[in-house]
Formats: C-alpha cells, sequence, structure tokens
C-alpha cells in the first residue's frame, strides 16, 4: 500500500504528475523559450552561418536594428521598412477580405442545410487544410499568364489577361490568403450565428426589423466576440503566414516581400543571422502584443482552439 | 418590373453562391483533372482521353515516391505520434493534479506558441537545430514539430480530460484496481477519442507543412513530398507539370481521406478546430 | 463484513474543515445514512471511508485494521457513485466483474459471478449491452452489481438515487435496503433526502458544516431532536418553529401567548430566557370552536392529499402547518378563523443556541 500522505489527490500523486509533465516542458522548453530568449541575444551579433563570425560572432551592439531602421535606406524596395509596408497592405487587405467573406458565407448559410451549404463549406475548408505547396502549385497554374484558368476565364469574357504574379504580386498573394484563410472566419461565424437562439430573431422580427436591422441590432452584437477574435487571430495568422513564398517567392523584384519572407530572404538566402534575428525579434514582439491583448483583453471563454 | 423583395434576395443568395462555389472549386478542380490528361496544360479542362500514364510515371521516380512514401510519413507519423503521448501525459497530469497557476501555464504556452511561429521563430530554431546537429535529419524536423505544435495540442487535450469524470478512475481504484491497472483499463479506452483527435491534426499539420522541411533539410534523401513539390514545379519546365499535378494530387490524398473521415465520424465542424 | 470505526477524523481542504473532529462507530451489518444539507460535508466523510480523502487527523478503522493510510485498492469497499461511474468502453458483463478482474479472478469464473449478481438485480438479460445503452434505473442497478459483485466489507452509496425520477426511487430505496439487510453488510448511505435517510436506515446520523450533530434510529431523532436544525431538517414538513419568550409562566410570541404549565422543563428556564418553540405537524390540533391556551389564527391554504391534509395557517409572517390524517379533513373554510392548540409533552423547547431544553 502507498502512503497516500504524499498524494495530491488519490488519482495521481503529486511526484507521478510532475513526472507526466517532463517531456513537455523539455520540448517547450527547447523549442519555444529558449529560441525566444536567443534570439534577442544573436540579434546584437553579427552571427552568420559560415565563415569566422559562425564561429566567433562578435558583439555588435544595436547595429542590426540601427541597419534596420536606417531612414535614408530602409523604404528601398527589399529593405525593411519596404516589406513592413507591403506586409500591412497585405494584412489589411486579407483581413478584411477574410473576414467579410466568411461572415458573409456564414450568414447567407444561418439555419440552412442540405447539399448546397455542405459543397461550400467543404469547399472552402478544403481551401484552409490541403497541403499548401499543392495549393500553392494550382494557384500558380491557376493564374498563369499564358495559358492560366483566370485568364482563359476572363477571355471567354473577352478581357484580356495579364501575367498576376508579375504584374500585380501583392494582389495575387493577398486574393490567395484570403481564398485560404477564409474558412477560420465562416467556421467561427457559422457556430455564432448558430448558437443564436431562433427567439431573439423572431422577437425582432415580430417588432417588425428588416433583414438589415436583424443583423445590426441582433445578430452581431451577439457576434461580436467571435468577430474581435477572427480579426486578432487572422491579423496574427497573416503576419507570419509564409505559404505566399510558394507563389511569388517574394518577387518580383521584391514586389510580394513580406515580413516572413523578408525575414526568410535574410536569414537563410544571406545567412546574415544577426540581422535576421533582429527582424525576428521585431517581429515576435509585434505577435507578442497581438496575442496577449487578445488572451488577456478578451475573456478566457473566447479562446478559439 | 417590380420584384417581390424575397424574390431579389433569393436571386442575390443565388448569384453569392455560384460566385463563391466558382471561386473556391476553380483552382481544386485543376488539380483534380490535370493529372489525368495527356497534355500539359494550365487551364481547367476535362481531358478528352483521361489517362493514368501521368501516376506511372510518376510511380517511376524514385525520388518523388521516397519523399511521399519515406520521409513525409516518417516524419508526418514521428511527429504525430510523439505530439499525442506528450500532449496526453501533459493533459492528464494537467487535469488531474492541482499545482498552483496551471491554468496560466496553459495559457502562457498558447500565448508563447502564437509568437513563436513562423520564419521569425526559424532563425534561433534553425541555429538551434544546428549546433545540435540535426541539420537535414528527420529527428530535426519531428523535435520542431513536436514544439511548435504542443501548447495547442495540450490545450485541446485539457480540454478533453476534463469534461471526464474523475469518478471513473475513483470507481476504479475502489474497485480494486492498482495505479497502471486504472490507467489501463479505464483512462486509456477512455482518452483514445481525444488522443485521435490530437493525432489526426498533428499528422494533417505536419504533412502539409512547407516552412520547417524547407529550412531544415538540404538533401534530396530526407525531403518530404512539401518541399519535393516546391522543388518539382519551381525548377521543372512546363512539360512536366502533368507530372507534378499528378504528384501533387497524390499527396493531398491522405489529407481528403482524413477530412472525410472526421467528417463522417465527428461532423462537419471538427476542422474547425484542427488548425493552428 | 465489518464495522467501521471514525476516531477523531478532520479532514481539511484549504482553510475549509469539510469533516471536523468526527468519531463515530458504524456496527457492523448496519445501515448507518449521512443526512444533511449539501456541502455539510457528507461525501467527504464517504470518500474517507473509501480511501478517495485521505484524513488530515485522525485514525479511521475497517473491521480490526487501520485503514488511515490505506489506498482505495487495499479497503476492500464497494462504492456506488452519484453519477454511477459505469465505464461507457465496457458492457455490462466486463462492468460489473471489473473488481473481480482486478483481483485476479479467472474470466470464467468471474462472468459466472456477474452473471449470478446481475439475474439477482433483474438486470442479467442486459450483459451484452453498453452502459449508454441501457436506462438510467439499470445503470443504477448495474453501479450497485459492481459494488457489491466481490462480497466487500462495507457498502458505501454517495446519493445513489439522485439521478432517477421519483418513482424510481421510491423501488430503488426498497431493493436497495433489501439487498443490504440480505447480505447482511454495513452499509454507509449518503443522502440528503430525510425521507430516504428515514425510510433506509438503521441509525441517521445527521451533518451540519462538517460536524455529526445527532446519531440515533430514525424515530429516536424524529422524536427527540437535539437541535432546532435536526428538528427542522427531518419530517415533511417540517416541524414547526416559533421564537418566544418566558414570561410568567407562559411563552409569549410576537402574537401569541401560551400557558407553559404541564411543559415541565419549564423549571429550567427563568423568565426573560428566549426560547425556540417546535410542534410538528401531526401535534397540532385544528379546531373550529375557541380553545383556552390556543392560538387563533384564519387558515391560510388547504392542501387535500387523500390520506392526510395539510392545513396552513399564517402568525405573523410565519406559517404554520398542521396535518391531519383521515380523508376526512377538519371542517374549515378559507379565511374563517380556527383555533391551534398543542399537548405540552408535544411542544420541544430549544434555547437560544438551538439546544434542546427538553430531557428526553
Ligand atoms: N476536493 C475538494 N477541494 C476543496 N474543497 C472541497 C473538496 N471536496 C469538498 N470540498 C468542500 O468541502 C465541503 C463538504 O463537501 P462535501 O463533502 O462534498 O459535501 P456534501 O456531500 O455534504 O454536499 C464543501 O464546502 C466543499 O466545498
Ligand atoms: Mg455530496
Amino acid at each position: 500500500m502507498d502512503d497516500l500522505t504524499k498524494r495530491g489527490n488519490h488519482i495521481l500523486s503529486v511526484r507521478a504528475g510532475v513526472a507526466l509533465l517532463v517531456p513537455a516542458f523539455v520540448f517547450i522548453g527547447l523549442f519555444l523559450f529558449f529560441p525566444f530568449i536567443w534570439v534577442f541575444l544573436i540579434s546584437f551579433t553579427n552571427r552568420t552561418l559560415l565563415g569566422a563570425a559562425a564561429q566567433d560572432p562578435e558583439f555588435v551592439g544595436l547595429g542590426n536594428y540601427l541597419r534596420l531602421f536606417d531612414f535614408s535606406r530602409w523604404m528601398r524596395s527589399g529593405e525593411f521598412g519596404h516589406s513592413l509596408y507591403l506586409t500591412v497592405i497585405f494584412v489589411i487587405g486579407s483581413l478584411i477580405g477574410q473576414v467579410t467573406l466568411g461572415l458573409a458565407i456564414a450568414f447567407a448559410f444561418n439555419r440552412r442545410r442540405g447539399k448546397l451549404r455542405e459543397i461550400i463549406y467543404t469547399l472552402v475548408t478544403l481551401a484552409w487544410i490541403l497541403p499548401e505547396t499543392a495549393i500553392g502549385f494550382t494557384w500558380t497554374a491557376f493564374l498563369d499568364g499564358r495559358r492560366g484558368t483566370l485568364n482563359a476565364i476572363l477571355g471567354a469574357f473577352g478581357i484580356e489577361g495579364v501575367e498576376w504574379l508579375l504584374e500585380f504580386p501583392l494582389l495575387s498573394i493577398t486574393v490567395f490568403n484570403i481564398w485560404r484563410g477564409t474558412a477560420f472566419s465562416m467556421l467561427l461565424f457559422s457556430a455564432a450565428l448558430g448558437n443564436i437562439r431562433p427567439s431573439y430573431l423572431e422577437t425582432a422580427d415580430v417588432a417588425g426589423a428588416g433583414p438589415w436591422q436583424r443583423f445590426r441590432d441582433i445578430m452581431f452584437p451577439l457576434i461580436s466576440p467571435q468577430f474581435v477574435t477572427a480579426l486578432v487571430l487572422v491579423t496574427l495568422w497573416t503576419f507570419n503566414v509564409f505559404t505566399p513564398f510558394l507563389l511569388t517567392g517574394g518577387g518580383p523584384a521584391f514586389g510580394s516581400d513580406i515580413i516572413a519572407i523578408h525575414t526568410y530572404r535574410v536569414a537563410f538566402q544571406f545567412f546574415e543571422f544577426g540581422r535576421g534575428s533582429a527582424i525576428a525579434v521585431i517581429v515576435m514582439t509585434i505577435n507578442l502584443i497581438l496575442a496577449a491583448s487578445y488572451l488577456f483583453g478578451l475573456k478566457r471563454k473566447e479562446v478559439a482552439t | 418590373m417590380n420584384l417581390p423583395k424575397y424574390v431579389l434576395a433569393r436571386i442575390g443568395f443565388y448569384v453569392f453562391v455560384v460566385i463563391v462555389a466558382t471561386a473556391f472549386a476553380l483552382p481544386l478542380l485543376w488539380l483534380l483533372l490535370a493529372p489525368f490528361g495527356r497534355q500539359a496544360t494550365l487551364a481547367v479542362r476535362i481531358p478528352s482521353e483521361p489517362t493514368l500514364a501521368n501516376f506511372v510515371s510518376v510511380f517511376r521516380n524514385a525520388f518523388a515516391m521516397r519523399a511521399l512514401f519515406v520521409n513525409s510519413i516518417i516524419q508526418a507519423v514521428g511527429a504525430m505520434l510523439l505530439i499525442t503521448a506528450v500532449a496526453t501525459l501533459t493533459a492528464y497530469s494537467l487535469s488531474r493534479i492541482r499545482l498552483p497557476g496551471r491554468d496560466m501555464f496553459v495559457y502562457m504556452l498558447i500565448l508563447f506558441s502564437s509568437v513563436v511561429t513562423g520564419s521569425a521563430a526559424m532563425v534561433p530554431i534553425f541555429l538551434l537545430i544546428f549546433e545540435l546537429g540535426l541539420i537535414d535529419s528527420h529527428t530535426g524536423v519531428i523535435l520542431v514539430f513536436t514544439g511548435g505544435l504542443l501548447p495547442v495540442a495540450i490545450f485541446i487535450m485539457r480540454d478533453f480530460m476534463q469534461s471526464l469524470p474523475k469518478s471513473y478512475e475513483e470507481s476504479a481504484l475502489v474497485n480494486g484496481a492498482s495505479t497502471l491497472q486504472m490507467l489501463r483499463h479505464v483512462v486509456l479506452p477512455l482518452t483514445r477519442p481525444g488522443m485521435m483527435v490530437i493525432g489526426i491534426w498533428a499528422f494533417v499539420n505536419v504533412w502539409g507543412s512547407f516552412l520547417i522541411p524547407f529550412i531544415l533539410l538540404r538533401s534530396p534523401d530526407r525531403m518530404p513530398a512539401a518541399t519535393a513539390t516546391y522543388s518539382f514545379y519551381t525548377e521543372a519546365g512546363t512539360p512536366v507539370i502533368t507530372l507534378v499535378s499528378a504528384y501533387a494530387l497524390l499527396y493531398i490524398l491522405p489529407v481528403l481521406a482524413l477530412y472525410l473521415f472526421v467528417n463522417w465520424r465527428y461532423g462537419f465542424q471538427f476542422f474547425g478546430g484542427i488548425k493552428s | 463484513m465489518a464495522r467501521v470505526l471514525f476516531e477523531n477524523v478532520t479532514k481539511e481542504f484549504g482553510s475549509v474543515k469539510a469533516v471536523n473532529d468526527v468519531s463515530l462507530e458504524i456496527q457492523d451489518g448496519e445501515l448507518l445514512c449521512l443526512l444533511g444539507p449539501s456541502g455539510c460535508g457528507k461525501t467527504t466523510t464517504l470518500r474517507l471511508i473509501a480511501g478517495l480523502e485521505t484524513a488530515t487527523s485522525g485514525r479511521i478503522h475497517i473491521g480490526d485494521t487501520d485503514v488511515t493510510r490505506f489506498s482505495p485498492k487495499d479497503r476492500d469497499v464497494g462504492m456506488v457513485f452519484q453519477d454511477y461511474a459505469l465505464y461507457p468502453h465496457m458492457n455490462l458483463a466486463d462492468n460489473i466483474a471489473y473488481p473481480l478482474k482486478v483481483r485476479k479472478v479467472r474470466e470464467a469464473a468471474r462472468m459466472e459471478r456477474a452473471k449470478e449478481v446481475a439475474d439477482h438485480l433483474r438486470i442479467g438479460h442486459l450483459m451484452e449491452r453498453l452502459p449508454g445503452q441501457i436506462s438510467g434505473g439499470q445503470q443504477q442497478r448495474t453501479s450497485v452489481a459492481r459494488a457489491v459483485v466481490h462480497e466487500p466489507r462495507v457498502f458505501l452509496f454517495d446519493e445513489p438515487l439522485s439521478n432517477l425520477d421519483a418513482k424510481l426511487r421510491l423501488e430503488s430505496r426498497g431493493f436497495i435496503k433489501h439487498l443490504q439487510q440480505e447480505m447482511g453488510v454495513t452499509a454507509v448511505y449518503v443522502t440528503h433526502d430525510q425521507a430516504e435517510a428515514m425510510a433506509l436506515a438503521d441509525r441517521i446520523a445527521v451533518m451540519q458544516d462538517g460536524v455529526i450533530v445527532q446519531i440515533g434510529s430514525p424515530l429516536e431523532i424524529y422524536r427527540n431532536p437535539q437541535t432546532s436544525f435536526v428538528a427542522n431538517f427531518l419530517g415533511s414538513p417540517p416541524m414547526n418553529l416559533f421564537d418566544a419568550e418566558v414570561r410568567n409562566g407562559s411563552f409569549v410570541g410576537s402574537s401569541f401567548e401560551l400557558d407553559a404549565k404541564g411543559v415541565k422543563e419549564h423549571s429550567a428556564l427563568n423568565d426573560g430566557d428566549s426560547v425556540t418553540l417546535g410542534i410538528r405537524p401531526e401535534h397540532v390540533r385544528v379546531s373550529p370552536k375557541p380553545m383556552k391556551n390556543s392560538i387563533a389564527s384564519e387558515l391560510y391554504a388547504f392542501e387535500a392529499l387523500g390520506p392526510e391534509s395539510i392545513l396552513s395557517f399564517r402568525i405573523d409572517e410565519q406559517l404554520l402547518v398542521a396535518r391531519a390524517f383521515g380523508d376526512d379533513p377538519p371542517e374549515i373554510e378559507m379565511g374563517q378563523t380556527a383555533y391551534l392548540s398543542f399537548e405540552p409533552r408535544h411542544l420541544h423547547l430549544f434555547n437560544e443556541h438551538g439546544s434542546r431544553v427538553n430531557a428526553d
């Protein structure tokens, strides 16, 4: 018989319980907390992958940061400021597109069942969950200037096609990202709308409210927590998404050099880990602000999983 | 002309549905049809003479097959097993022992996992894996995926565990079971559905992710289908477009199959929670 | 079969004393009900016996063994949980046989024994079903079957009937009593339902705030409640309790005055003492004609229940409830004044701390 006084409760002793936590602590410590700390340190050095600066990186103080915020050049294409600028457009465009489209679909199919809804939901969800490389590949085909599907369709209407990825890279990846990510907003909003008690809407109907008033006065206030969730999470994800790399690689001429791609280029194409780390620190700080405002500003139960 | 409002609303609804359906279907449709065509084409076109020749060619390509059937499977299944096991143990412990601040701990985890993400996180993680000598190895990829997906897995699993009444375990103990017997006879079977969910979620995520293997792997021998597909379509010329599309179709099949399975088993909304 | 002994047992959860210095002996073969309002520590007491909680201080014995530090599996008890805790992935046969399985009884033998017990509880025909596929009453029987299958030394029941509807509850109550007597096993039964406790128990222990305030046979407790809390908790409708003051050989309430002569403990009280007068509804005599030493009041509500009638009278802000037996209730109209009187020997007296003043 074991000595029960050592037990926190009778299902699991405290010692056994803590032992079960060890693997998670190791993984999370090593792959989340440690990198988070370490990246700060590297950002003050001139560390590279190979060569002397790899073995024995020098402390360069704020050098990397000063370089990023060197205002004489930072808005040139391919530079940090330019990348931030593109990212802001990309994030805002994606955000508006995903949230509006997701809400519109959820709203259109609210309290409807049947084949039509199933088809739409399946298509939109598949766009979200299928492997990104396969999706990136089909989209390059879809947008191809000479023989892509999009231009073929436009041609049928007598509209001359263009090389979308070359002439409108930022627009292309924004539209692509809306397509890719709408499912999250759609699923979130349709669950929220589905949870509204029918009697609320019936009361509004009886009171003589039109569809728009009904949406504005009854439905929207009731789904506003999910609305905030969607805004913050979509922003956070879009800010970090690397998938557009599969369409444009950041080009042409840095035309779609969003921050995730920019970071990749600096760190893994130029192998300038010092400067890459400085960018990473800035990106993670922005992430931290977004995530913390979401987690602590909002009631806990709203955490989407 | 003075159509009643609801007719207009109806028409509006169908116009909207057709546009959305077309926009979301077209890129996917091409992936479904192109592999069966004889000629390389980039437009959606039902092949006049469907053929399986492209698949035959793909199956003859050793590099492609190795990526899909060896490397992708090693990495996705490896990370899936590791994530499921660690998340289950952690969640069980978190739901059954009383430690001060454990809820805060879980929320901090979620917070950090959404901060340390994307290519920014890859900068220090690459160096870490480099220092550990795990660059260009399956182990490195599996470990990094595990670290990144674990917080959300723990979160989902803990929710699941907390919904299991403790009286199952207590009754096992009162009935005379030892702790190990209780775990084996009662806890494990009851946790299996949750483990399934986590497992599928982890598999789908790892199977479809590009950035981590792209950065951590160098040699073609170890590339998973995610990076192999990319190198095919960026490096190859138009003539092999049909081949690449056949390969991409094979590559997405497991995800498609899991999606259908989950839909059938857990209902439609489930995938709402499956991507982080 | 064994007695259960508590010696000064205390269980603290942080600053909450869920069980506070309880000493208690449950005799071999006895069915003891732990009765009290929600949160008074009944479940904790039961879980202390099962080993699902460990006493902060004090000792617990089962039979001749000190089991204070034993883990649940070594205590040899059978427990029926409030939610039954039937394993959803095992069919009834495996559920019932589970205690035998972990005791390494061979498959054939344990299935035979499980079937025997199940047949006895009239669920033998459901052995292949899963718990989700049977009714609430059947689930309850299954969990009883699992608790008794290995003939434990003590049965523990934690509100086992609370998830059943009223009719099934009566039926199950009879069957639990029968089974316990038939097996002659010591049993501890937790409930907050006084009628259930009265019906089942050999003895009842009434708990309040982690303390056992009174223990005794149902009738003893019913007749001689030691505190106004116990008096009020047992009986339905509960005992009428009125505050009064002793003045010149009378009990003077806010709107009534009763002669205290004949209430022999009256002598123990001094003028000016506050008392609480208690009278059970069945001891209230209702008369349409004026009586001496009575309280006059208008009829407030009348409920004819068949074998008995419940009459309520309004006295200031309180209702005084009377109970008349037989299907021939007193002839009083709504709003009519009636005269309520009590025999002195039926009057319960409690002091300002709620403790009984009457001698038993
Ligand atoms: N595991 C626990 N942790 C903290 N407090 C508890 C725990 N279990 C019971 N309590 C507290 O102990 C008191 C008695 O609870 P319990 O024994 O469940 O009462 P009952 O069964 O009579 O309703 C309550 O105040 C309850 O809140
Ligand atoms: Mg209780």
